[in-house]
């Protein structure tokens, strides 16, 4: 191994812009952030972050031209650029851009470190980015890590809260617990292969190495993943870290790491171990029903929004995961699109919710909702339709989400995880209707408590007409969406083009 | 010569007494400190297989785990300072504003 790092191709920066962009705009906003005098508002350093996430997003696509090279790794084969890895970061660049529409106008006045705020997501984005190009497990580690530390801090960003330290701490112990158990099976994938190439790893499980120390790795690392999807059984942390955590903070976390980690898990899966599917299906099968069962039972009990929409979200894991249940290709493919589904009507319901409760969340019970319809017709609006995407009624995002990955699991002959996925979609409508019923009930007695951002933002209505644009899109329109993620999905497995075509009738 | 599964084997007590210790530890900071444990018993192994297999790469992993266990501790404990001050206690049990 020669270490001469002076011939780098200037390939190899290209093949990382888009984490190289939003790395300078970080920076960029920490150094102005320290040079400007304290009274002086940050608000416009949002704008910084928001211009380098756009820049980001272009360079992603300017990636394209990467894929006529025969070459398709850099950096020593740490980093790939796929139409996968593509297709994740426009969408995590997406969701930054509008987590930061949002903050801007949600963020309080002054005195909040608002630069610093700024910069954190910029950085985590960097850190999310670079997991879904990375091939290599110290990469990816490196990239998990980036973007944890990130996130950890902005969980506990109210600090005078009380929930705030509390979150941050609750999901940083965990956080870090996890990452532990995923470090570990990197040592001993490493220990079993001599490896730390995803593709040198698949080649080297398919001709035999250790099996039991290459099945404890794929245990460890299982771990460490499904604690970033927060898919049950390792879900505990979620619900108290969106009470706790700043609703625009939410809105990125529940959606950005877990689309990052997302992709990871399908990396992890169907690059390194795909000689191991008869292992791992019944494994995510278990996960799957685990994670939808037990977070639509518990959202049904819940009074809290954030909570409720806390412990959907552990069930639309669930439902994402089913999708693996697909053999090979068609996995991917609805993996991917659920994905964007669920972030683009995540994001939004996130959005409202910051806007309706507040960035202290002055009003966070379902019955302080009541009457939102008639007191701010566009928000109880914009709330009950990304609502219905979540329940899965069609035209929206949520409800071709649901589609592909149930097709794909009964594709992959999970017929039992399909009836009671759909059951428990049956039950997830009855908590999303009852928010909804209690948005469009009259307001009752004489003082209806009104909103507490009155009036809209300029950049928040931006976010929620992008986030409402994306989830109408992927309801009506999933064609294009899905080709892309299908040809993600055959970049990665080229050997498993079976069934591929049944999905992309659209 | 020791044999190597020795190093493996006491990377894995590491590991476990550091597992058990998140869990049964009652104050922030052990908690922590447990979780470092369990990040330099993944170092052991990493070099215990460095040594098999090849000597770069399993001793720069080591060397990004320390860098990124040093990040994780300037952040963690900046966390813990700021529920100490929020809430006057480190005591795990303590900390329950908010309950599942």
């Amino acid at each position: 191994m020669t270490l001469d790092l002076l011939h780098l191709m200037p390939t190899d920066l290209f093949r990382i812009l888009p984490e190289v962009v939003l790395t300078i705009t970080g920076v960029l906003i920490m150094l102005v952030d320290a040079s400007l005098p304290p009274h002086v508002d940050r608000r416009n350093l949002g704008w910084l972050a928001a211009l380098g996430t756009v820049f980001a997003l272009l360079a992603s696509q300017a990636q394209l031209a990467l894929l006529q090279l025969a070459e398709r790794t850099g950096f020593y084969g740490t980093v790939e650029t796929s139409t996968f890895s593509i297709f994740f970061h426009v969408l995590i660049c997406g969701i930054v851009l509008v987590t930061l529409l949002i903050a801007l106008d949600t963020l309080p006045e002054n005195g909040h470190h608002k630069g610093e705020f700024f910069a954190l997501i910029t950085f985590g984005a960097v850190g999310m980015c670079l997991l879904t190009s990375a091939v290599e497990l110290l990469v990816v580690f490196i990239a998990l890590e980036i973007s944890s530390i990130a996130t950890y801090v902005l969980a506990g960003y109210r600090k005078e809260n009380g929930r705030g330290p509390e979150a941050a701490i609750k999901y940083f112990l965990l956080g870090s617990f996890a990452t532990g158990f995923f470090l570990y099976g990197i040592a001993m994938v490493f220990g079993a292969t001599g490896s730390t190439v995803i593709s040198e790893i698949a080649t080297r499980v398919h001709t035999g190495g250790h099996p039991g120390l290459i099945l404890l790795a794929l245990g460890l690392m299982l771990v460490g993943i499904l604690f970033k999807v927060s898919a049950a059984p390792f879900h505990i942390w979620t619900p108290d870290v969106y009470e706790g955590a700043p609703s625009p903070v939410v809105a990125l976390m529940s959606t950005a790491p877990k689309a990052a980690a997302f992709a990871l898990l399908i990396r992890i899966l169907y690059g390194a171990f795909p000689a191991l599917q008869p292992i791992w299906t019944p494994l995510l099968w278990l996960v799957a029903v685990l994670s939808m069962t037990v977070g639509n039972l518990a959202a049904l009990r819940q009074h809290n929004v954030k909570r409720m929409l806390a412990y959907s979200s552990i069930a639309h894991a669930g439902y994402l995961i089913a999708a693996f249940a697909g053999a090979g290709n068609t996995g991917i493919t609805a993996a991917c699109f659920y994905t964007a589904a669920y972030a683009s009507m995540n994001v939004g319901a996130f959005a409202v919710v910051t806007l309706i409760s507040g960035y202290e969340d002055e009003l966070p019970l379902i019955k302080d909702f009541r009457g939102v319809l008639y007191r701010t017709p566009v928000l109880g609006g914009a709330l009950i339709f990304f609502l219905i995407s979540l329940i899965g009624i069609p035209f929206t995002g949520g409800f071709f989400g649901k589609f592909f990955s149930f097709t794909t699991a009964m594709g992959g002959g999970a017929v039992w995880l399909v009836l009671i996925g759909l059951l428990n979609s049956g039950l997830a409508a009855a908590y999303y209707l009852r928010l909804i019923v209690s948005i469009a009930q009259k307001p009752e007695g004489e003082s209806p408590v009104p909103p507490v951002a009155q009036p809209i933002g300029v950049a928040v209505s931006a976010a929620l007409m992008l986030a409402i644009a994306a989830t109408l899109v992927l309801g009506i329109a999933p064609g294009e969406v899905l080709k892309n993620a299908a040809e993600g999905a055959y970049e990665l497995m080229p050997h498993s083009m079976q069934m591929v075509n049944s999905l992309v009738f659209f | 010569m020791i044999p190597l599964s020795w190093y493996l084997i006491l990377s894995a007590v590491l590991f476990t007494l550091g597992v058990t210790g998140f869990l049964v530890k009652r104050n922030l900071i052990t908690v922590f400190m447990s979780i470092e444990l369990m990040l330099n018993a993944v170092n052991l192994s990493f070099v215990t297989f460095a040594h098999l297999w090849d000597p770069v790469k399993g001793q720069v992993f080591v060397f990004f785990v320390m860098m990124v266990a040093a990040a994780e501790a300037a952040v963690g404990l900046a966390i813990i300072i700021s529920v100490f001050r929020a809430r006057a206690t480190l005591a795990v049990d303590q900390i329950d504003l908010m309950k599942l």
